[in-house]
């Protein structure tokens, strides 16, 4: 006999219901097997009707965050068998309207994502034909642990602040900020500045420190947001002691 | 296939969950957040006690004595000792954020988070000594 799971997984239907409600799958417990599989094979073979959302299976593609019992996961990157006592709960990232069943609205991380311009930024463009940007392995060292941002949302999810207040420009963002300021190739650290800086910016954060716990990429948001307040009290400091030319 | 497809009207309405009251309560790490965000209040306290304790020294001794006599009323005492505790929340969290913030290189390695941490500390122990012996020298 196969060994076998409940799967808990929130359901909402719009068009019939006003609030979620749990309905409860049995699925095969099997130790090669995430969530993600157990959703897939509720898809398949029990209720077609499931909705949420995935597609590389390999904690790449950031779209399959879900909570899993109370915590922000990758579905693709979390087993049942963690879980074998069962029940497994599954419900839709918190901190984001939910469209359907595990589907959340995320229109609001891509709004705000373009905002801290997370792209490099040349004061003049060289042309191709000069060849790359080179860069040494120091240089590309001191922002590729950001760069592993994967645009999950998994950190928004754990953030209270963003919870309280949607207009924090949360972690993910302000840690994509940090990894084009950082890059030795940029030069947007000032136009970034602005966003950053802003109310709703980097001092929103008080350190809770769950956006890095939640991080299945280990970006360490919380870092990068501690480090670009001391960057930003220092340029503060710069503007208010310094002339113009020397900051 | 000749028809065109038709589209439904339909536009879902989504479903926002608003955070519970006790949100803060079913995690630790949320409830330190509180915690520090309450511990403003606790350090507002200990600002005004001290303009009130310089404002006495200011003017004259008989004030000053009234302030320590006040001072040394158990419900003050007892606001302080939580104050304080308050304050000592907030320097920890303080020294857990410089390792974060403060990222320094050398020999081509980023110098270990205990360190900072430690130097941090270090810094609070020869401040809190060097004020010690300060008041206590008399």
């Amino acid at each position: 006999m196969t060994d076998t799971i409940t799967m808990q997984v929130s359901r909402y239907r719009p068009e019939q219901e006003t609030a979620p409600t749990v309905q409860e799958y049995e699925v095969p417990l099997r130790g090669d097997w995430v969530v993600l599989d157990g959703l897939n094979y509720i898809k398949d073979h029990q209720d077609g009707t499931l909705s949420y959302r995935w597609s590389c299976r390999m904690g790449i593609c950031g779209s399959c965050g879900m909570t899993v019992n109370g915590e922000p996961k990758l579905t693709c990157a979390t087993f049942l068998t963690d879980y074998k006592l069962g029940p497994v709960r599954v419900e839709p990232l918190s901190n984001f309207p939910v469209i359907r069943d595990l589907v959340v609205e995320i229109g609001d991380f891509l709004r705000k994502l373009p905002r801290v311009m997370p792209w490099i930024v040349r004061d003049t463009d060289k042309p191709t034909t000069d060849g790359e940007y080179l860069q040494t392995p120091a240089e590309q060292d001191a922002y590729k642990q950001y760069s592993m941002c994967i645009n999950c949302m998994l950190c928004y999810s754990a953030c209270p602040v963003y919870g309280l207040d949607p207009h924090f420009i949360g972690p993910a963002a302000i840690a994509l900020a940090q990894r084009y300021n950082l890059d030795s190739r940029d030069h947007g650290a000032a136009d970034r500045l602005e966003v950053l800086t802003h109310p709703d910016g980097v001092w929103g954060c008080t350190f809770v420190g769950e956006c890095t716990s939640a991080c299945p990429k280990d970006v360490d948001p919380a870092g990068a947001i501690q480090r670009y307040k001391l960057s930003a009290a220092m340029q503060s400091i710069k503007a208010f002691v310094l002339p113009r030319s020397a900051r | 296939m000749s028809a065109s497809p038709v589209y439904t009207e339909f536009h879902p309405r989504w479903y926002r969950k608003r955070m519970r009251t006790l949100w803060w309560l079913h995690r630790r790490s949320y409830l330190v957040f509180a915690l520090r965000e309450l511990s403003c209040v606790f350090i507002a306290w200990f600002v005004i006690f001290l303009l009130l304790l310089v404002h006495a020294i200011g003017a004259g001794s008989r004030d000053y004595h009234r302030f320590l006599d006040w001072a040394a009323n158990p419900v003050v005492i007892a606001v302080n000792i939580v104050a304080f505790l308050f304050v000592v929340l907030h320097a920890i969290t303080w020294f857990s954020l410089a390792p974060k913030a403060i990222v320094v290189r050398a020999r081509g390695r980023r110098v270990p988070s205990t360190y900072i941490a430690g130097a941090n500390y270090l810094a609070w122990a020869v401040v809190s000594a060097v004020v010690a012996w300060l008041i206590l020298r008399t």
